[in-house]
């Protein structure tokens, strides 16, 4: 089975809640465990919420989210086109954060890394942001790190 | 969003939300803080029996109000954290410094 969609957001932080609930119906036809399901709402709440903070800094902006499910491979994307990040390596470093006046605690990536399979995230400063993930899912037990 | 909040002797018990992401979470850091300012809150507990949704913005929620009382001496405290929740707490290192009431060791 092969089954693809493509949503486009207000950069809306009450969005987030429905990016989660949008991916995990998405996924629901590979019936995931909690935990999977957990992580792919995290993933995609991080990624959506980094989008409406940081991206587009509380201005007018669209988030898309791109899903592509197939034989239990979950592909997702989440794209901004807001101001971008000049060093993604050192972004994505855990507790790293531009914004700790606002609480923020520099963990979204790593909570992404941690719980999606695969992770990429490219990025050029005034161009925008796309956050490419992937979760098998069913794999549970068998590549257990 | 008042009734979250309320004081057991110099305990601040925080009835945590059904979800805690970025959406929620000024509301509650702010809710959390007028008690702080106004009342002799020494240490503050975290109460996750209605959570089933966190994401980093609660742990920054819950960063923010440990900055704000350890100085006093204060500590932190999550009750009823369900196994989704327990992850965030290991995964972020929020373990380090808020204190996990097991279920069962709780009164
Ligand atoms: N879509 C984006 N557009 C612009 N900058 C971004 C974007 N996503 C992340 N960043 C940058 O990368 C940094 C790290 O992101 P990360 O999600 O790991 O932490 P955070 O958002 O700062 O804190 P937390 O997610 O714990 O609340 C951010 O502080 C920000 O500078
Ligand atoms: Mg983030």
């Amino acid at each position: 089975m092969r089954n693809e969609m493509r949503l486009e957001l207000d950069a809306l932080s009450i969005n987030e809640a429905f990016a989660r609930v949008v991916v995990s119906a998405f996924v629901t036809p590979v019936n995931p465990t909690l935990e999977e399901l957990a992580d792919v709402k995290t993933a995609v709440s991080e990624a959506v919420t980094n989008a409406v903070i940081h991206g587009y800094d509380g201005a007018q902006g669209k988030v898309v989210l791109h899903g592509i499910l197939q034989d239990g491979l979950l592909h997702i994307e989440v794209e901004d086109r807001g101001k971008g990040i000049e060093d993604v390596e050192k972004a994505m470093e855990p507790l790293f954060t531009t914004r700790p006046e606002l609480e923020r605690s520099g963990m979204g990536f790593s909570f992404m890394e941690a719980f999606m399979d695969r992770l990429e995230v490219r990025s050029e400063p005034g161009e925008g942001t796309l956050v490419i993930m992937e979760k098998q899912f069913g794999s549970q037990g068998q590549d257990e790190e | 969003m008042e009734d979250r909040f309320h004081m057991i002797e110099n305990y601040l018990m925080i009835r945590m939300p059904e979800e805690i992401d970025h959406h929620q979470a000024a509301a509650l850091s702010a809710g959390a803080d007028r008690y702080i300012m106004g009342r002799a809150v020494k240490h503050i507990v975290f109460d996750f029996e209605d959570t089933r949704f966190m994401d980093s913005s609660g742990v920054g929620v819950v960063i923010g109000r440990y900055k704000k009382i350890a100085c006093f001496g204060g500590s932190v405290y999550a009750v009823n954290a369900d196994p989704q929740i327990m992850r965030i707490i290991q995964v972020s290192g929020l373990k380090k410094v808020l204190h996990v009431v097991e279920e069962g060791t709780n009164a």
